[in-house]
């Protein structure tokens, strides 16, 4: 089986307006990526499309996950195939603890009950290592969250569910210094060879923590460059406009 | 409704089954003889039949509310209902085993029995017109609570009885009062003494089984001073293409102290027209909440209502509706600040799913002689798609000057995002919309007795069913 997420020639409109325009790009397991990129050039589409968002028109292209094509998949099939997207704006659901929906999850990706007992064993875990407090897993959903609680319940949520694959979206933004090392920290655990994942930010800051295997670069909806760490070092000490000349975008 | 739409709907409620059961006695119409002929079943003294016989008149005399849901379906049938239907029991029994199987089978079907054992003071069971089962804990009993049928009540404790009976809705307080006021078969009389606390709750199950029926129960409850008790009905019914009837009055009378709770989980199927007046009357420094849940019903038209009557009463009403395809519920509630130093809140949760509609009517009285008084009401609707309906009727007199207003009205839709966030999770559309709308009602729903809120979340989640997307 290949263990790989992959994006062949992915093309998305929204609304009739062309977003995505070929997008190339491969995850294996066991290695971290990151997307770099100008406002506006697609990163989020692509994490969203790549999740199933049903707003999203997918014109042509393939999603591989492990060698199958998830294109036709509804958004909860491709989580329990083992993917999982952080997202930058985490939405707000009221009356639903997270300990209550978290369990939920954790059953639907498994197929099966899940004991109590192990289950809050993970949620412990992950408590401990994102250094939060654990009455917080008894609060609604995101609700009434600041944004930097926001990103640190994205990551409990990755660390309980144990993807394959994990799109983080911005997860940086709105983090102060400290809580980005720790959400770094709980994503640094996750690292290993059945592991692969594909970091969006936009500054080289979250990459000191997070330390990438590749970086890619999108522009205007094409993935326009890739290289190793360093790349990421460049864009933050000379910005995109060279880029954009260099690549003719 | 067609046959067609009726099966539909018959899939997704299985307490649609009917009983191979032959009535004992069936009074169809509506008329003094069939008034005369309850009350001689019945075997009761003349001042009920005078008191009956004398509300037939109220209902005659007062006109079809011209507000609220369409009654005209309704209406149209008044004249071919059986009003009273005598099931194959002698007086209510107080082991399962003394009721006939069919009958107990239904109830076992119902979850009644393993219910009681595990989590009930005391079960009373009605079938059609009559209390078929009626018992409560022996050391309950012993410390002197009553929990028997309406005609028990009314034998065995004639004087208690009649000191209440009546005196928080009377005949005149509406068409339909006086029709329960003339007709009433079943329901409970409660009795708790004072300083007496039922600490697990009690409950009656009303079924019906007869085609074409109507079922008036009467229910009468007195938590006398610094006792306590808890009190649920819930009720089902086999499904038809002809339309049901069901009309409850419940009066309750929370003396000075005492701590009463009435909850509420409505279930009837699509035929039914279930309008329902229940009101409590609290008393110094007591506290009672209504627990409303309507998920069932063609129509209903229900308002708890609390009367704060002596000085520091408390209540609060809470109320949960969830309307589908051919239902229209319109419910909420009323607080009545009779005194000072009084406060009381009315929460709504209403869900409106396919062509459902839901409509949220409240009162609110708080005269000058309320001094302090504090009213809190909170209304949130639910829409879960296009052509589902909600609306508002919030009615507001407040004349004191030292009352403290708060009211709150949100309109919703199941949010798209919402259910993307969740299913990215791994959680099929249908779980993430019935989790969406479980958070929706959680502040009310956490209120229930645990066994009653896992029910009420399985139900949202058979309803929810292939009902997004
Ligand atoms: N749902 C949407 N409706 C309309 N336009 C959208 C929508 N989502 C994204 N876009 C547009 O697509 C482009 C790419 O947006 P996005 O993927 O959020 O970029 P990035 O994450 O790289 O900043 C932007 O021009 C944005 O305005
Ligand atoms: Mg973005």
């Amino acid at each position: 089986m290949k263990q790989t997420l992959e994006i062949h020639d992915l093309w998305v409109n929204v609304e009739g307006i062309p977003i995505l325009k070929g997008v190339n790009l491969t995850v294996p397991r066991g290695e971290v990526h990151a997307l770099m990129g100008p406002n506006g050039a697609g990163k989020s589409t692509l994490g969203k499309v790549i999740a199933g968002d049903p707003g999203y028109e997918v014109l042509r292209g393939q999603i591989l996950l492990d060698g199958e094509d998830i294109v036709e998949l509804e958004p909860d099939e491709r989580a329990r195939k083992g993917l999982f997207l952080a997202f930058q704006y985490p939405v707000e659901v009221p009356g639903v603890t997270i300990a209550n929906f978290l369990r939920l999850a954790l059953q639907a990706r498994r197929g099966e009950e899940v004991a109590l007992g192990e289950f809050y064993g993970k949620l412990q875990r992950a408590i401990e290592t994102l250094e939060w407090d654990e009455a917080y897993v008894t609060r609604y959903l995101n609700e009434g969250f600041s944004g930097g609680e926001k990103k640190r319940n994205e990551i409990l949520q990755l660390m309980v569910l144990e993807p394959a694959y994990a799109i983080l979206d911005e997860t940086d933004s709105g983090l102060d210094i400290d809580a980005l090392k720790v959400v770094a920290k709980g994503v640094n655990t996750m690292r290993g060879p059945n592991f692969g994942a594909l970091v969006i930010t936009h500054y080289q800051r979250l990459l000191n923590y997070i330390v990438p295997d590749v970086v890619h670069v999108m522009m205007d909806g094409r993935i326009v460059k890739t290289g190793g760490s360093e790349l990421a070092l460049e864009l933050e000490e000379r910005g995109y406009d060279w880029l954009k000349e260099e690549v003719g975008a | 409704m067609s046959e067609a739409e009726l099966k539909h709907i018959a899939e997704d409620y299985k307490w649609g089954f009917a009983d191979d059961v032959e009535p004992e006695l069936k009074l169809k119409g509506l008329s003094e003889d069939v008034v005369r002929a309850i009350s001689e079943t019945k075997g009761e003294p003349e001042w009920l039949l005078e008191f009956r016989l004398k509300a037939l008149e109220t209902y005659f005399q007062k006109p079809w509310p011209t507000w609220g849901p369409d009654l005209s379906e309704l209406r149209r049938q008044m004249d071919d209902f059986y009003y009273y239907v005598k099931p194959p029991v002698e007086g209510e029994r107080r082991s399962w085993d003394e009721v006939p199987d069919e009958i107990r089978r239904t109830y076992e079907k119902l979850g009644i029995p393993e219910a009681e054992q595990k989590v009930l003071a005391g079960v009373g069971a009605q079938y059609d017109s009559e209390m078929v089962y009626h018992s409560i804990k022996e050391e309950l009993e012993k410390k002197g609570v009553i929990f028997k049928s309406i005609e028990d009540g009314i034998k065995e404790h004639e004087e208690l009885f009649r000191r209440y009976f009546a005196k928080v809705v009377p005949p005149s307080d509406n068409k339909f009062a006086a029709l329960n006021s003339a007709l009433f078969s079943g329901g409970s009389f409660v009795y708790v003494p004072p300083g007496v606390e039922v600490e697990v709750p009690l409950q009656a199950y009303f079924r019906v089984n007869t085609e074409g029926f109507g079922q008036f129960e009467r229910t009468l409850i007195i938590i006398d001073q610094g006792a306590k008790a808890h009190y649920i009905e819930g009720c089902t019914a086999p499904i038809y293409t002809t339309e049901a009837l069901h009309t409850g009055v419940i009066e309750i009378v929370v003396l000075e102290g005492a701590e009463s709770r009435y909850t509420t989980i409505q279930n009837w199927p699509v035929n039914m027209y279930n309008l329902v007046t229940q009101r409590a009357l609290v008393h110094e420094n007591a506290y009672h909440m209504w627990l409303d849940g309507n998920l069932g019903s063609k129509v209903t038209m229900k308002y708890p209502s609390s009367v704060l009557k002596g000085r520091g009463a408390r209540s609060e009403i809470l109320s949960i509706a969830f309307a589908g395809d051919g239902q229209h519920l319109d419910t909420g509630g009323k607080l009545i600040f009779a005194a000072p130093d009084t406060s009381g809140s009315i929460v709504s949760k209403s869900i409106s799913k396919g062509e459902g509609r839901s409509s949220y009517r409240g009162l609110i009285k708080v005269p000058q002689r309320a001094e302090r008084a504090k009213v809190n009401v909170e209304c949130d609707a639910l829409l879960i798609n296009e052509a589902s309906k909600t609306d508002t009727y919030p009615y507001m007199e407040i004349a004191s000057e030292s009352a403290s207003v708060g009211h709150e009205a949100t309109v919703s839709r199941l949010a798209d995002d919402q259910i993307f966030y969740l299913t990215t999770r791994g959680i099929p559309e249908d779980e993430a919309a019935a989790l969406i709308v479980r958070g929706f009602i959680e502040p009310v729903a956490k209120e229930l007795p645990l066994e009653f809120a896992v029910e009420l979340n399985r139900l949202i989640e058979l309803e929810m069913e292939g009902s997004v997307g």
